[in-house]
């Protein structure tokens, strides 16, 4: 292993990969490690979903940042990461929603973005064979720009793009302390070897939270299990992604035709669980005939279970912390670390280098959680 | 060897496999990733035995020391369907 290197990346996720390309192309000497390989945790278990309706104004702006680059990532990354603009169509159950729904809409035009409320008659314009009435949707709002990629394809894409610009990767390399001298971490030990690094950055997903216990730095995140499954493919009849948070729900069709989709169990409790279970498998079946009768004669191929890194505002942490200055936070992503991805990391490495960030982080520092904050309400837990 | 398929559901050729086993890609579970193998509907029963044999010979791995994919439900295709009836039968 090197002796030494500018920034030093933990993590092998799409966060921390993209962070890798974006300062190995702008010429800073990077490495990144990783435990087990390129996308092995949540980069690749996620549906791929890429939104940019949400309720609070900094994940608006991330996510609106992230798909000006989506759109153009092919292209800057040299492969292909299936990225389409097939919309979101967010689902309103309740009078409560709808009243939450037409503040978030106002907010989000406010910032630029294309999106609309639709009444409960409008909904089928979108996707004719959702069953609206009977799943008790009383209205939705419309982004056409929303889409979804392929989430593993972006993570190896950035991943390689990065080590073409330089980067260097360390595979089946396990952090296991740090000597820190004067609140500085001045060395990194691996399984591999120890190495020396300027900035080392804590991009390790639903694990940050224990790199950051080796350095005795307390984050408030929690691993959650989420469930997801996929079926056989079928002839692409729609393309938006479709969710609901009343349900805890969400699916859409991939490209190549397969239905892709997820529901987040209520009563999961925090920990490092990857099971698989029948009971999602079962309300999976029950919520996907109840959306659309006709999946009921499609077959399930395969479900699988990653995990959300939770925090309490289900909002990211990024940039320093106060206890040790040059380790840098990027986790706790809470379910949408995937499509916030390329703007995240483009903002992690302005910090890196110093300048000033194109949109300001300070509110997602750690030390937010001391005083009041204002929690994400748009997601599926 | 471009047109000898590895993975009939994907599509994957053995030279595909071959390049990424080049390009550092030398476990079963990043080259599923990578290139999709044994996603399809035979979940890998074909390809992954076929997989190992190429990782062998390529890779120069001892076949005790290729660790095979993890195999997900469920076991066999099942309809939506059939779940859904067993969820309204059942607690859940």
């Amino acid at each position: 292993m090197r002796e030494r290197t500018e920034v030093l990346i933990i993590g092998g996720g799409v966060n921390g990969c993209a962070l890798a390309y974006y300062l190995a192309e702008r010429g800073v000497d990077v490495t990144l490690v990783e435990k087990e390989y390129i996308a092995c945790g949540s980069s690749g278990r996620n549906a791929g979903g890429i939104r940019q309706q949400w309720s609070t104004r900094e994940n608006v702006r991330l996510a609106m940042g992230s798909v000006k680059i989506f759109e153009r990532l092919d292209e800057e990354l040299g492969c292909e990461t299936d990225y389409r603009q097939g919309g979101y169509l967010i689902l309103a159950h309740t009078e409560e929603e709808v009243k939450q729904f037409k503040r978030n809409v106002s907010m989000q035009r406010s910032e630029g973005l294309e999106v609309e409320y639709l009444e409960q008659d409008e909904i089928n314009d979108i996707v004719p064979e959702l069953n609206v009435e009977g799943i008790g949707a009383i209205g939705a709002t419309w982004c056409p720009t929303d889409g979804h990629a392929d989430p593993i394809k972006v993570t190896i894409g950035y991943a390689e793009a990065a080590v073409k610009k330089g980067a260097q990767i360390y595979k089946y390399t396990e952090v296991l302390g740090f000597r820190v001298e004067d609140n500085e971490i001045v060395e990194v030990k691996t399984s591999r070897g120890s190495i020396r690094a300027d900035y080392i950055v804590n991009a390790a997903g639903a694990y940050s939270k224990e790199i950051a216990k080796l350095l005795g730095v307390q984050l408030p995140n929690k691993p959650y299990r989420h469930e997801i499954l996929i079926t056989e493919p079928v002839k692409p009849f729609f393309t938006p992604m479709i969710i609901s948070f009343h349900d805890n729900f969400y699916f859409r069709q991939t490209p190549e035709g397969q239905i892709i989709g997820g529901w987040g169990n209520p009563k999961e409790e925090p920990g490092y669980n990857y099971e698989s279970s029948l009971t999602f498998a079962k309300n999976m079946a029950r919520l996907l005939t109840r959306y659309m009768p006709k999946l009921r004669h499609i077959n399930i191929l395969r479900q699988w279970a990653g995990l959300y890194d939770v925090t309490p505002d289900a909002r990211p942490i990024l940039g320093p912390v106060e206890t040790v200055r040059n380790f840098i936070q990027m986790n706790g992503f809470s379910g949408h670390g995937f499509m916030v991805a390329p703007m995240t990391a483009t903002l992690m490495a302005q910090l890196i280098m110093g300048e000033k960030t194109s949109l300001p982080i300070k509110n997602l520092s750690l030390e937010r959680f001391k005083g009041k904050v204002t929690k994400e309400v748009s997601v599926v837990g | 060897m471009s047109d000898v398929i590895v993975c009939r559901c994907r599509d994957v050729t053995l030279e595909m496999v071959e390049k990424a086993i080049d390009e550092g890609y030398k476990t079963v579970e990043e080259l599923k990733r990578k290139l999709r193998l044994g996603m399809g509907p035979c979940q890998g029963r074909t390809c992954m035995r076929l997989l190992a044999g190429i990782l062998r010979r390529k890779a120069g791995l001892k076949p005790e020391a290729i660790k095979q994919h993890k195999i997900r439900p469920p076991v066999r295709p099942v309809p939506v369907g059939i779940l859904e009836a067993e969820a309204y039968e059942g607690e859940d």
